[in-house]
């Protein structure tokens, strides 16, 4: 019953989605397409971490610390191929390979979910202030010359095979927007396989996800390295969408960022943490244009309102209502209700877009 | 005697800090043999089954399994030789469907199609095809417990550990789980921890009694039950 439904809004999404990615660049002017590359490299690095928090139960506080060194890889390989057509891979493997040996540290030797926490962000923070110590001419990485506090100029993406051929911001956001959407489905179709829905199984039980016999430490290493891996491809849109890297994406905010989007959008969902990642970019966005409020102290007050009232998030909650709503409609009552129904799923439809 | 060895211990001990909770067990199992073990609380069955099923790693002596010293195994790797775990506590998917619990186990062996069918036939020896769909941690706890015995059927093991199958169910339920345990008997080994003497008449074959740590008796249900020393540990020290 669910699997039809969900279909129908995977569709939906899909059209979303491709109809923003094609009509986007032709209404919006330039510079909010440039901005808008960077929100979609941010809903990919929250994309990521609903993957592995939301289906895996992994809470990783330092996500960004795998989107900070696929930016940083992407740069630095770039610089040093000539080109970012291998640069793109190389920045997604390494990511992903930092990820895989940090979870193979963390998992195999057992550490509980709140050290878990307190160890990503960590390794974040020591990314950080590693990164800003990098400033002499000594520090650097075959040509790529590290820069410290200020960081790097990223080279902009370029046609597949030729160097030269440099794309324009427009055409930035059309790579920048499919690859969100083939990174959507990649994790809708990864939760639905064999491998999700035994990473499911272990975030509701790992003891017994072990007693029927699967390695819970191999699938949570593996989770962790695909999350990994696809924070590593935000990090390089990032790069792009704002085009230079600075060791600020490994600081506490970047952190701390992440998980907010996660709980706002709603955790075990894929398209929560999309929408919460883009929301809360265009309020800190317009926040930033007046100077009466800080933008954190809105940003603190959602967080608390979102863990005291909504704490499963927007998407969750709007589902959970909609359910209750139809459950309540009951047989009797079926027919007569049925057409008003439709109302909240319109304002479902909006939420999407 | 019946067929081969399928699970042997070897003086298994289980220390914790100064405490002997399981002390210099030897213990064998044949093929499609059940056997139950029973003594009071604070025993050491439950120890004893955690080593065997690798929740714990014992302190000294060996667990052997089809010829397989599995002392340091993890529990899936166990589970991975074929054999069926079910815990004390209701260890269930608590926030997925009966049908998904199911699953998961059928599919750890089999391929998609027989997973399938596998799932199918199962819900029908546990008698939960009607609440197929329903989310575990909404059912009744005699049913989660059946959720649980389903994921040991779905797997096909050919050696079966269950410990307290039968705790808090109702009359009914516990007399169709003895049906369900005695139809797993036909193709599997079973060793069943249990405390409710009349289920363990219902299922028995051959009790083991456990007493402070170590085998107190281990013979039929009835010479057990006659037993003076087994009253006495059961019922405590008569005042004469």
């Amino acid at each position: 019953m669910n699997r039809t439904r969900e279909n129908s809004w995977l569709i939906l999404i899909a059209i979303v989605g491709v109809v923003f990615l094609i009509g986007a660049p032709q209404v919006l002017e330039l510079f909010t397409i440039i901005n808008l590359t960077t929100a979609i490299a941010m809903a990919l690095l929250a994309l990521s971490l609903g993957l592995i928090w939301g289906f895996g139960g992994i809470l990783c506080f330092g996500q960004s610390t795998f989107f900070g060194i696929g930016a940083y890889a992407y740069v630095i390989s770039a610089i040093n191929f000539g080109g970012t057509s291998w640069a793109i891979v190389v920045a997604i493997l390494v990511a992903a390979a930092f990820a895989a040996v940090l979870g193979y540290f963390m998992f195999y030797g057992r550490v509980s979910d709140v050290y878990l926490g307190v160890i990503t962000l960590t390794v974040s923070l020591i990314f950080y202030n590693l990164m800003r110590r990098t400033s002499g001419p000594e520090y650097k990485i075959g040509d790529a010359q590290l820069g410290g506090f200020n960081g790097m100029n990223a080279p902009p993406l370029n046609v597949p095979g030729d160097a030269s051929w440099i794309l324009f911001p427009e055409d930035v956001f059309y790579v920048a927007m499919a690859a969100l959407i083939i990174g959507y489905f990649l994790c809708v179709w990864l939760i639905r396989s064999h491998f999700g829905r035994v990473a499911v199984a272990i975030r509701e039980n790992e003891l017994r996800a072990e007693l029927v016999g699967y390695d819970v430490r191999l699938h949570k290493l593996i989770l962790f390295a695909i999350g990994g891996g696809l924070a590593g491809a935000a990090g390089v849109l990032f790069a792009n969408g704002v085009g230079r890297i600075t060791p600020d994406v490994f600081n506490l905010y970047n952190a701390a960022l992440t998980i907010i989007w996660v709980i706002v959008g709603g955790r075990g969902t894929l398209i929560g943490p999309i929408l919460g990642a883009f929301g809360l970019f265009y309020l800190i966005g317009s926040l930033g244009q007046q100077s009466s409020i800080n933008n954190n102290l809105v940003l603190g007050v959602i967080l608390v309102v979102f863990v005291l009232l909504g704490p499963k998030g927007i998407v969750p909650s709007i589902i959970d209502l909609w359910d209750r709503k139809r459950g309540r409609s009951g047989a009797f009552a079926r027919q007569g209700r049925r057409r008003r129904n439709r109302s909240p799923r319109k304002v479902e439809t909006h939420h999407e877009g | 005697m019946k067929g081969e060895i399928v699970v042997e211990t070897r003086g298994l001990s289980m220390h914790f800090g100064g405490v002997v909770a399981v002390d210099q067990v030897d213990f064998t199992l044949r093929e499609k043999e059940l056997r139950c073990l029973i003594g009071p609380n604070g025993a050491g069955k439950s120890t004893f089954f955690k080593c065997l099923t690798g929740q714990l790693k014992p302190t000294f002596g060996d667990v052997v399994i089809r010829d397989l010293n599995v002392n340091h195994a993890h529990s899936h790797e166990i589970a991975g030789l074929g054999v069926g775990i079910k815990t004390q506590v209701p260890n269930v998917f608590e926030g997925l469907t009966v049908q998904e619990n199911i699953w998961l186990a059928a599919r750890r062996f089999h391929p998609a199609a027989r997973a399938r069918s596998l799932v199918e036939e199962t819900l029908d020896r546990i008698r939960l095809t009607d609440i197929r769909r329903e989310v575990v941690n909404e059912i009744s706890h005699g049913q989660r417990q059946w959720v649980e015995l389903g994921m040991v059927i779905a797997a096909e093991p050919w050696l079966v550990l269950l410990d307290e199958p039968a705790a808090g169910m109702t009359h009914e339920e516990v007399q169709l789980t003895a049906e369900l345990i005695r139809e797993i008997n036909k193709t599997a080994s079973l060793i069943v921890v249990e405390h409710d003497m009349q289920f363990i008449r219902m299922i028995a074959d051959k009790v083991t009694v456990f007493h402070r740590g170590s085998i107190l008796i281990e013979d039929t249900m009835d010479v057990v039950a006659a037993d003076p020393m087994v009253r006495e540990v059961y019922l405590g020290h008569r005042n004469k």
